[in-house]
């Protein structure tokens, strides 16, 4: 259990990192686990375009369990201050390890404290947990990402707030 | 033909098991819970209301059926499409008395009791474009569909979609914070403009039984049909239908200590004989013409192409099974472990049952929330300790939601679970809090 729930990651589920929405910001989105319930409401703000737009700030509302807070937490500290394109290699670093079944042990390099999270490719059932925030925070991305060139494709889009 | 399929549980007398000691002589009944998990931990199986174990005698019924006796049912011209129809219908027969219809037409197979729900709700929508022998089961806009708060989504979100398709309105009983049906409004939501009242025999969350006889003669009164859900009454109770008064009636073979795959209808004879049918194709008709058919009578006129035969045989054996353990014994046995349950986990500071805090109208379902613990952690840590249980909304998010909680964690009973195994929960929670909160 102790691999599963490294101190780290107890540490921050106890105190998430940048919970809390807020402004501004350039694209928020909703994910729920269906199977358990748990969801999170993400806002991402970006500075630039394209590929090296950078990533000013996440902000999150979370409910759910100490892997997802933890996991979610965790994404904001490696993420804020990254280029687009940096954070989305992140993420696929990420999910690659998770969803190993344990061959994966993950890049330290790149992945910094989410390494912690390698113990959840020993447990199917917490891969959703652990991925909640990040396919959010992908979400986000995407949708940041195609208001910045239409910003009628988009009608949740709310740059100002409200 | 005289192949029994369900010679079981021999040397065992109602006394015995009268005394609260069911599991004693039937543990060894099912080899799986032998098994360690998690490194060498014994299994504490704490998840009967999701699936049941199964039976040695229900393993080797089927694998007997295959091996000896299957066939095609009702057709083919030879003699073990002979004996294949007559396990296939002994099956039906003996179920169909197990849960109290008056005969054996009225027990439908279907792939489960989501099926079984969706049957009932695709033939009343198909009912609009029926003959008039289908008026009664016509919804319309200005008719109301009754469910309540603690329906399971296979009995909700059905009558949500009939209401989508057909203009009908769906209405609900809520709940009390004492955790029982809010009976407060039943004259203003029971009308003349309730068509269908569709309701759980009991919760597979909170365990709560509503009284299922008394709200289906106020539906009856108003000219509603009543459907109920009894997938976690059926194994855990004497159940009769017929008694209750209820229209139809659905129910899992795999919750009851059968096979995956197969659940039933149960329906009154004189609705399934005039409802109209929803799958269609072959086996469910009586003529067939290029440009139309004319249909079966009940059950085979729910029960289009090749029915779950081997499924159906398994289920048998388990129905036999539960007949000789006594359902009057299964029942104390539940309420026993339920009521260990209760006191051992509220006697845990931080620890709260989300349901009823005693056995009356209540059963072996007993889901909690802890404090400052998200359920999928207590699941993780009680995995850990080989307690297997449920965390989740439990196919039950309307409910979670009206008691302010996305997820609850939820052990559940089986007619092979121990007052032990209620104590490594009991401990295992402790120990979950101890990890949580000592680190």
């Amino acid at each position: 259990m102790e691999q599963l729930y490294a101190e780290i990651i107890l540490d921050h589920s106890r105190a998430p990192h940048h919970a809390g929405l807020r402004e501004p910001f350039d694209a928020q989105v909703h994910q729920v686990n269906p199977t358990c319930g748990d969801e999170v409401t993400m806002r991402v703000s970006l500075s630039g375009g394209g590929p090296g737009a950078t990533v000013t700030d996440i902000s999150h509302d979370s409910l759910g369990c100490s892997i997802s807070q933890a996991s979610t937490s965790m994404l904001t500290d490696l993420l804020i201050g990254r280029s687009r394109d940096e954070a989305l290699e992140v993420l696929t670093s990420f999910e690659a390890m998770v969803t190993s079944k344990g061959a994966d042990a993950g890049d330290e390099d790149v992945l910094g404290d989410a390494v912690a999270f390698a113990g959840v490719a020993q447990y199917p059932n917490r891969v959703k947990c652990a991925l909640l925030g990040w396919m959010a925070f992908k979400d986000a991305i995407l949708q940041a990402s195609s208001t910045e060139t239409d910003p009628s494709t988009n009608p949740d889009h709310a740059p100002s707030g409200e | 033909m005289a192949v029994d399929v369900g010679t079981v549980a021999a040397g065992r007398t109602a006394g015995d098991v009268a005394r609260g000691s069911l599991h004693q002589h039937i543990r060894a009944d099912f080899p799986i819970l032998e098994r360690t998990v998690r490194d060498g931990k014994p299994l504490v199986y704490l998840d009967s209301g999701a699936t049941s174990q199964r039976p040695v005698c229900v393993i080797d019924a089927e694998q007997e059926f295959v091996t000896d006796h299957y066939a095609a049912v009702k057709r083919g011209a030879h003699q073990l499409a002979e004996e294949s129809t007559e396990f296939f219908e002994g099956a039906r027969a003996r179920l169909a008395s197990f849960v109290g219809a008056a005969r054996p037409e009225e027990l439908i197979f279907t792939a489960g009791a989501t099926a079984a729900l969706n049957l009932v709700a695709y033939s009343m929508g198909n009912a609009s474009w029926a003959g008039p022998e289908a008026q009664r089961f016509r919804v319309g806009p200005g008719d109301e569909i009754l469910v309540t708060e603690m329906e399971h989504h296979a009995n909700l979100v059905p009558w949500q979609e009939l209401c989508r398709r057909t203009g009908a309105t769906l209405r609900w009983f809520g709940l009390t914070d004492e955790y029982r049906l809010d009976l407060s409004d039943l004259g203003s939501l029971i009308t003349s403009r309730t068509k269908v009242l569709a309701l759980t025999h009991q919760s597979n969350v909170l365990g709560t039984v509503p009284p299922v006889a008394e709200l289906t003669e106020a539906a009856h009164r108003a000219g509603a049909l009543v459907v109920l859900d009894a997938c976690q009454s059926v194994p855990h109770a004497p159940v009769d239908f017929g008694a209750l008064g209820v229209d139809f009636a659905a129910f899992s073979g795999h919750k009851m200590l059968g096979p995956t795959g197969i659940g039933a209808l149960y329906g009154r004879y004189d609705l399934l004989a005039t409802l109209p049918p929803f799958l269609t194709g072959g086996s469910m008709i009586d003529e067939v013409f290029l440009d139309h058919s004319t249909y079966a009578a009940p059950p085979a006129r729910f029960e289009a192409g090749t029915p779950p035969v081997t499924q159906a045989v398994a289920l048998g054996a388990a129905v036999d099974y539960l007949t000789e353990l006594g359902m009057d014994a299964v029942r104390a046995h539940g309420k026993e472990l339920t009521g260990l349950a209760l006191q051992g986990l509220s006697a845990l500071p931080g620890v709260h049952i989300l349901g009823p805090s005693d056995v009356v109208d209540r059963g072996p379902a007993v889901s909690f929330l802890v404090d400052g613990i998200h359920p999928h952690d207590v699941g993780q840590l009680l995995d850990d300790a080989g307690v297997a249980v449920r965390t989740g909304h439990h196919c039950a998010w309307p409910l979670h939601r009206r008691y302010g909680v996305a997820a609850s964690t939820r052990a559940t009973f089986g007619v092979y679970s121990t007052p032990d195994e209620v104590d490594a929960l009991v401990d295992a929670v402790a120990g979950a809090q101890r990890f949580f909160g000592a680190r």
